[in-house]
């Protein structure tokens, strides 16, 4: 987020799109309502689902899954029409418009609402003169734009209608990612990534490596960007990749087109797995590892408001089971490093040493007080709003941006659109939230959510087992009647492994970071007949 | 903004136009009594327990009344004293204040004050109306409206902080009591099990099933930790009893919640404690997992893995991080893929 949670109260309104944000993140949705029920502040709501902020919105858009960037663009478009931006922001702190502004030309609301699917073309202009009258509007998003083959370039367009707006740099305002997991950002800022190092610093340089090499005192690293996890697939898939080791992820169950997961496991000459349970995937592991669970572990993790927090151990683990940490150092030493952790904290004090942004945290300072990173020293606050008086490059720009539409279309045999998500009870996989009983007991099987007309016009009723399937797989499943998504568009949660939704998904990707394209796929829905 | 100078019993404090003498009293570390009133909820006025008296004269209740200029505060005196000790006399009669059979037991504010002001349960032969008893209907929430002493606090809670709206009160006078949506049993009702309801009731007149363990409020050992199930990083108190055993989960006022949990941040821990948990290392042997000893499985991955690298070059091995674990983890284990692999193949699940 380029803001804080704190500043909530600050905005004048909110828009949200592509985020189920009472089920997905529901704490920051209470405070969202809150601000809107309570306090009469302005909400727009972008989905595909009737979800529950779409109730309580001023203006509501239905759009059809995987048109984000098309409506994004319909609502500049009237910005720049009637000349409702911020000029002054524009100009000042910004370049690429005249560029923007060609492009978006064409995203008239009629256009728009045709691609979107939405009926009322003029909602689209009033809801973009509502957004200039809120100083600030605060954007929140999350996985329903970015798991498209078009995500990089969805977030873009967020930022686009932010700083068309002005509203990048002021509290209240901002671009505000709300993260899936807790610990999407730490793992991120430590360089769990393929092309960069901790704080983002690329690996594809000599300059860099020769830091890291004397850094961590070893030689011989790459500068060859790595493989992403859907590339490490393929390429395990192909006999590339030999052996693999995962720590604490579910592949199986997670990523798309399971069959190719599992094959793709399958072909590895060796397979470490590290984790709290048996998963789907440590069943194919030829070595697993059992490790602590997180609230038997210390640390620290960084919320998706970049705030660096405590964790504690709460639950002292059974003997034999280790901290993730630990096993790793272990491995490492027997294949000739000397790292000597003794504890969380020594790998914390490297940390702040290689990572500018953290530098001026401590382990001390997070238990006293609230801090965001960047933090670059010991006296230094650490960050709320980022971009406050330049971004990062200096300006901030424009990326122009034209709708593309999601990989698969429906045909007439796979007549229906299919997107995938969470529900408020359950957490990915399910390994976690489906044994705690509370949880489990409340939601304790998957369902495919319909339209009641798609119900009467395959005859189903609710609570039918039904057949759903794709080009790659199909499943068996319980239908839920519900008017939330429009007709012809079903939703699957993807949290159930007799019902798993990812034996259906696309796994083409976004061309830059490869995120699987999730939210939207074409299948076809069929009645089993006793 | 406006600065405002008072006394409170005798000592001059400072506070902002527009706020209560209860808020600025309590910024100065003074404590008055209250039940209805909470920091995080709007104020109502409701119990007047929090009254104090103003320049030497009226009573008034605290938690509304804004500070004036010159104000002198008195937060107890003897007969403010024996107004509280009779509000809580009325209370106690009103209804089932048997801490003995009480999951609030030494963990109730009622309970607290009763004790302070000497309190004790009058003799008198009150009409008492039975209330509602439902253990039963919701697997998170118990509550047993006997206890209940109508200070709104779960009502605001869920209409102010969950903003789901689900409590209210209903008639009035002696009949007034508690509904959940129009008239529903709670587990059938639109709750989404957040527990904010539970977390701001100053009885037990709400409170959370069991989920694992139990033990008596005073046994029970706090610590904190982040949410692991979404990225607002919930702060969350963790309690657990002598065996260890997780009793529940409190949200953290301090965190980037303000208290605040949802019903994974509550209620999604037990697994940890689930007897599927893996508890030592395993090695396939003939297609069969083995346990075997740390040292064991240690020596055989480092072998293989430096076996592949050695045949194949770093870059036929890969791995995967994540994003359910710390930022200690996932450094180290970047590292290790980077120096000790020499391979730049490490990604997590962020983009799932
Ligand atoms: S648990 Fe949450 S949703 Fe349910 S009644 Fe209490 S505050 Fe409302
Ligand atoms: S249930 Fe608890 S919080 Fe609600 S009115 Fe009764 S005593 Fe107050
Ligand atoms: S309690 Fe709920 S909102 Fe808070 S971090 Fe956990 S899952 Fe997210």
């Amino acid at each position: 987020m380029t803001n804080s949670i704190r500043e909530i109260p600050e905005s004048a309104g909110f828009l949200v799109i592509g985020s189920n944000t009472t089920e997905n993140h529901p704490v920051i949705g209470s405070m969202i309502k809150n601000e809107v029920v309570n306090k009469k502040k302005k909400l727009i709501v972008v989905d595909p689902r009737k979800i529950e902020l779409a109730k309580f919105a001023d203006f509501y858009f239905a759009i059809k899954p995987g048109t984000n960037i098309a409506i994004l663009n319909g609502f500049m478009h009237v910005l720049i029409k009637e000349g409702l931006y911020n000029r002054e922001f524009v100009e000042k702190r910004c370049e690429g418009f005249d560029e923007l502004a060609k492009t978006l030309e064409k995203y008239t609301p009629e256009y728009v609402a045709d691609i979107c699917g939405i009926d009322n073309a003029d909602d689209i202009v009033q809801a973009a003169r509502l957004m200039a009258e809120l100083k600030p509007m605060a954007l929140y998003y999350s996985m329903g734009i970015t798991q498209f083959m078009s995500g990089v370039n969805g977030v873009k367009s967020t930022a686009n209608l932010q700083m068309l707006l002005g509203n990048m740099g002021v509290a209240g305002g901002g671009v505000n990612p709300l993260r899936g997991q807790n610990n999407v950002q730490g793992a991120c800022d430590m360089g769990a990534l393929p092309a960069t190092y901790p704080a983002y610093i690329p690996v594809a340089s000599d300059e860099n490596k020769a830091k890291f090499e004397a850094a961590w005192g070893t030689q011989g690293m790459s500068t060859k960007p790595g493989l992403t996890l859907m590339e490490m697939m393929n390429a395990a898939h192909a006999g590339d990749v030999k052996a693999m080791y995962i720590m604490g992820e579910n592949p199986v169950m997670s990523d798309p087109n399971q069959q190719h997961v599992i094959e793709s496991l399958e072909h590895l000459d060796f397979l470490v797995v590290q984790d709290i349970f048996l998963t789907e995937t440590a069943r194919y592991a030829d070595v697993v590892f059992p490790a602590c669970a997180f609230i038997e572990k210390e640390g620290t993790a960084t919320n998706t408001e970049r705030r660096v927090q405590p964790m504690h151990r709460v639950l002292k683990p059974k003997d034999d089971v280790k901290d993730d940490w630990w096993i790793i150092m272990q491995i490492a030493r027997r294949m000739g490093a000397n790292w000597d952790y003794e504890e969380p904290k020594d790998i914390f004090k490297e940390i702040i040493a290689v990572t500018p942004s953290y530098a001026g945290i401590t382990y001390k300072r997070i238990e006293e007080e609230l801090i965001q990173w960047p933090c670059p020293t010991k006296e230094h606050p650490g960050t709320q709003i980022l971009h406050k008086e330049t971004f990062s490059r200096g300006k901030g720009l424009f990326t122009a941006i034209d709708y593309t539409p999601p990989f698969e279309e429906t045909d007439r045999e796979y007549p229906v659109i299919l997107t995938t998500g969470r529900i408020l009870e359950h957490f990915h996989s399910g390994t976690m939230t489906r044994n705690s009983k509370v949880l489990d007991e409340t939601v304790p099987e998957g369902f495919v959510e319909m339209h009641p007309n798609d119900a009467s016009n395959y005859n189903i009723s609710d609570g039918e087992l039904v057949a759903v399937s794709t080009r790659r797989g199909s499943i068996r499943i319980k239908a839920k009647i519900l008017k939330r998504s429009k007709p012809n568009v079903v939703f699957i949660p993807f949290h159930f492994f007799e019902s798993c939704a990812n034996k259906l998904t696309v796994d083409c990707l976004d061309p830059v970071c490869k995120i699987p394209e999730y939210k939207v796929c074409s299948c076809k829905i069929e009645k089993i007949s006793a | 903004m406006e600065k405002i100078t008072l006394t409170i019993d005798g000592k001059e404090v400072t506070g902002i136009a527009g706020q209560t003498i209860m808020e600025v009293a309590r910024e100065n570390g003074f404590h008055i009594p209250h039940l209805c009133y909470h920091p995080k909820l709007s104020k109502t006025g409701a119990c007047r327990l929090c009254i104090v008296r103003i320049n030497n004269t009226m009573l008034k209740a605290s938690c509304t009344e804004p500070v004036v200029s010159d104000m002198k505060v008195i937060t107890e005196d003897e007969g403010i004293k024996s107004i509280r000790k009779w509000l809580l006399g009325l209370i106690l009669m009103e209804g089932d204040h048997n801490c003995l059979y009480c999951d609030a037991d030494g963990d109730c504010q009622l309970q607290a004050y009763v004790k302070t002001y000497e309190v004790e349960q009058s003799k008198e032969d009150f009409p008492v109306i039975e209330r509602e008893i439902d253990y039963i209907t919701s697997n998170a929430i118990k509550r047993n409206e006997n206890r209940c002493i109508l200070c709104g606090r779960c009502v605001r809670a869920c209409k102010e902080i969950q903003v789901s709206n689900v409590w209210g009160l209903c008639e009035r006078g002696s009949s007034t009591h508690l509904i959940a949506d129009d008239d529903k049993k709670i587990g059938e009702s639109t709750c989404v099990k957040c527990g904010t309801c539970v977390q701001y009731c100053p009885t037990g007149a709400l409170t959370f099933q069991p989920v694992l363990g139990k033990g008596p409020n005073w046994e029970l050992k706090k610590e904190s930790s982040i949410c692991i199930y979404c990225g607002v990083g919930c702060k969350i108190d963790f309690y657990t009893n002598k065996e260890g055993l997780l009793v529940k989960t409190m949200g953290h006022e301090d965190g980037p919640n303000d208290g605040h949990l949802c019903v994974k941040g509550r209620f999604g821990f037990d697994f940890v404690q689930s007897p599927k948990r893996l508890t030592k290392p395993l090695i396939k042997k003939e297609g069969q997992f083995q346990e075997v000893g740390w040292n064991e499985a240690l020596d055989f991955v480092a072998q293989k893995l430096s076996a592949a690298k050695e045949q194949f070059g770093p870059d036929s091995i890969a791995g995967l991080s994540s994003a359910k674990c710390t930022n200690e983890e996932n450094y180290v284990m970047q590292k290790f893929m980077r120096s000790v692999i020499g391979t730049n193949n490490i990604d997590h699940c962020a983009r799932l």
